[in-house]
């Protein structure tokens, strides 16, 4: 049985035909035609699904119809309807929602605990945490984390990852702008001989990245750069299959310059095939009464498109509009 | 003769743990010039100068400046916020390098969360940096994991937690420890995992559970004198791991850096759960804490301790 968001509604649907439907608010629905398996189709492609179309279509539609658009459905797009409705519908404004509902900390708690369940654990919620977050924002989330599901986050990501991510975690990294140039300079150089050789499991620097303050960092990255003639991050090669490579590279982008790191999310995300609303609900709920505002202005810097623009694209229904909400709060 | 008293008097005076202070003031205080003279003579603190003097050997007079210190180390350790102290602890232990890591170890154990969450911010206002970078910085090899790992836990403090994860963990410890071969079971990332990461009571349960597996508790089980020694003892025993601090400090030929554990046990535990280690103390050992303060430690300073000792009985921790 195909499953609907809720109430039904009496809504209108629009006339193109096509895969892209445009809903039109407020008019009758019309009775079953060809033409309304195209708006079914075009109420799930796409970012988001638009539930009131779908409530309209097939909530006003009996089991023999229902049994027909499924059927044409498969054929025109060889997959099962069912399954899609079910995907689409798990809510992803349902998700985008309810997280923003939730106390920042809370929220970050909820997600990091997400990350972590998934048979692939998310690093990069992890690595935010621990490298972009200060270190009393970070303090709340483990509390919350604790409140939630009595039981340390620590605990948690030790089970269920292997390896230095879960112990990064833990660091509470001096916060203040105190600095050690003679330190910078050797951590730099070790830094540099561990990328030459591609060593990149070296404790050094697992040591180096994961327990320095961000301001000694950013003078060993400054320090690099003057040595090397080449930013650290230019250096770090994106190889996908080493994924403790890929989570050191995380972390170095993270602490290099957090916004531009929160961007290529989202634009990774938005360029996607097939979607990444997680991340990208993920980035404009945790930010929006933050920073989201500067990661918009270097959104529309390097794409020449606005952000807005291209959630609207790529998103639909109740998702976007939220999306754009919280997108246009600072407004 | 009274003299040779005095002497004796005087010699004790500036022996041992700290310094008999009222001795020295009533009776060197008082001595003539010839009487302190030939204490010089005897005493095994002097000798004979070819320029014909009796000179202080230097090493007795650097260990008299320790000796004197002890008191006012006590007392401005003691004053301070329980906060700075630990993170002040952990920095002198981190600069000594390897013989005080069972420091680093023990403030990790046996503060509360909140509290050890406390002393790492302390040790950024108090040192620039963060205890995670200076432990990791300095601690080589096998430890640093283990140690990292303990310094930055935020133990959940609840009551809950999981009877099957916990037997199942006591297996894991127990294969680890006991199967190792060549491998330390310190460098397991398992090992690692369960003691830095999990709650209190429910590395309780494990231990618990490590017993029945085991037959034996899990320190028996473990190489003397190792951090991870250390932490099973911080984590399931702690009043036995402070009174193996205690009696090491008190033991005769101690060195500087073991007589510290004294100052360091009475100070840090005084209003947590002192009472109970000196209840403990006198079970495992057949005499009371006090007496054995009382017998080899003297002056302000032995005083200061047994005030301290004392305090459990009045606030009723």
């Amino acid at each position: 049985m195909p499953t609907n968001g809720g109430d039904v509604v009496e809504i209108g649907v629009g006339e193109q035909c096509g895969n892209v439907v445009d809903i039109d608010l407020g008019e009758q629905w019309r009775p079953l035609r060809p033409g309304k398996l195209t708006a079914s189709t075009g109420a799930v492609a796409g970012w988001g699904t638009d539930e009131k179309a779908i409530i309209s279509i097939m909530g006003h539609r009996n089991a023999v119809q229902r049994k027909l658009i499924r059927q044409a459905y498969e054929e025109i797009y060889q997959e099962d309807l069912i399954k899609r409705l079910e995907s689409e519908l798990s809510g992803h404004f349902e998700k985008a929602v309810f997280r923003w509902v939730l106390d920042p900390a809370d929220r970050d708690a909820v997600l990091a605990n997400v990350a972590m369940k998934q048979s692939k654990v998310d690093y990069h919620v992890i690595i935010e945490l621990s490298c972009i977050y200060s270190p009393e924002e970070l303090l709340a989330v483990k509390r919350a984390y604790q409140a939630r599901f009595k039981h340390s986050m620590e605990e948690d990501l030790a089970s269920h990852t292997s390896g230095d991510l879960g112990k990064a975690l833990g660091i509470y990294r001096y916060d203040g702008d105190e600095i050690d140039a003679r330190l910078a300079k050797s951590e730099a150089n070790v830094l540099h001989n561990a990328i030459k050789e591609k060593v990149f499991n070296h404790e050094e620097v697992i040591r180096i990245v994961s327990t320095r303050s961000k301001a000694q960092l950013m003078a060993t990255f400054n320090r690099y750069k003057d040595k090397y003639d080449t930013a650290i991050t230019k250096h770090l090669v994106d190889d996908p299959s080493d994924q403790y490579l890929a989570a050191v590279r995380t972390s170095i982008r993270c602490i290099n310059d957090p916004k531009k790191y929160y961007e290529k999310v989202i634009r990774n995300a938005l360029n996607k095939p097939g979607t990444d609303e997680d991340a990208l609900t993920r980035v404009i709920v945790t930010r929006a009464e933050k920073d989201l505002k500067e990661i918009k202005e270097l959104y529309y810097k390097r794409n020449s498109v606005s952000l807005d623009h291209a959630v609207a694209k790529e998103t639909s229904g109740d998702y976007e509009a939220f999306l754009l909400t919280l997108l246009g709060k600072e407004d | 003769m009274a003299v040779a008293n005095e002497m004796g008097a005087i010699t004790k005076a500036f022996s041992g743990f700290g310094v008999d202070e009222k001795s020295l003031i009533t009776v060197l205080g008082k001595w003539h010039p010839e009487q302190t003279k030939s204490f010089r003579k005897a005493s095994q603190f002097f000798i004979q100068d070819e320029r014909l003097f009796e000179r202080w050997i230097d090493k007795h007079v650097e260990q008299l400046k320790i000796e004197f210190l002890r008191f006012k180390s006590a007392v401005v350790l003691w004053t301070m916020h329980p906060w700075e102290r630990d993170a002040r602890l952990i920095k002198d232990a981190v600069i000594d390098g390897q013989k005080s890591t069972n420091v680093i170890v023990e403030i990790a154990c046996t503060r509360s969360c909140d509290d050890l969450f406390g002393a790492r911010k302390a040790y950024h206002s108090l040192f620039d940096r963060s205890i995670e970078e200076d432990v990791a910085y300095n601690t080589p090899g096998i430890e640093r994991m283990l140690l990292i790992a303990l310094v930055s836990s935020y133990r959940y403090e609840g009551p809950r937690f999981h009877e099957d994860s916990a037997k199942s963990e006591a297996k894991t410890l127990c294969t680890a420890i006991k199967d190792a071969g060549d491998k330390n079971p310190m460098d397991d990332q398992e090992v690692v995992r369960i003691l830095s990461t999990r709650s209190k009571p429910h590395l309780k349960a494990v231990f618990k559970h490590y017993k029945e597996i085991s037959g034996k508790n899990i320190d028996e089980d473990l190489v003397a004198d190792s951090s991870l020694k250390h932490t099973v003892q911080c984590l399931s025993t702690p009043h036995t791991y402070f009174i193996k601090v205690l009696d090491a400090a008190m033991n005769p030929v101690a060195d500087e850096n073991t007589k510290e554990g004294l100052t360091r046990v009475l100070v840090t535990r005084a209003d947590v759960d002192m009472k109970l280690i000196a209840e403990e103390y006198h079970k495992q050992n057949g005499v009371e804490l006090a007496q054995k303060i009382e017998q080899m430690v003297k002056g302000n300073f032995k005083e200061f301790l047994l005030t301290l000792l004392a305090r459990g009985d009045q606030l009723k921790k």
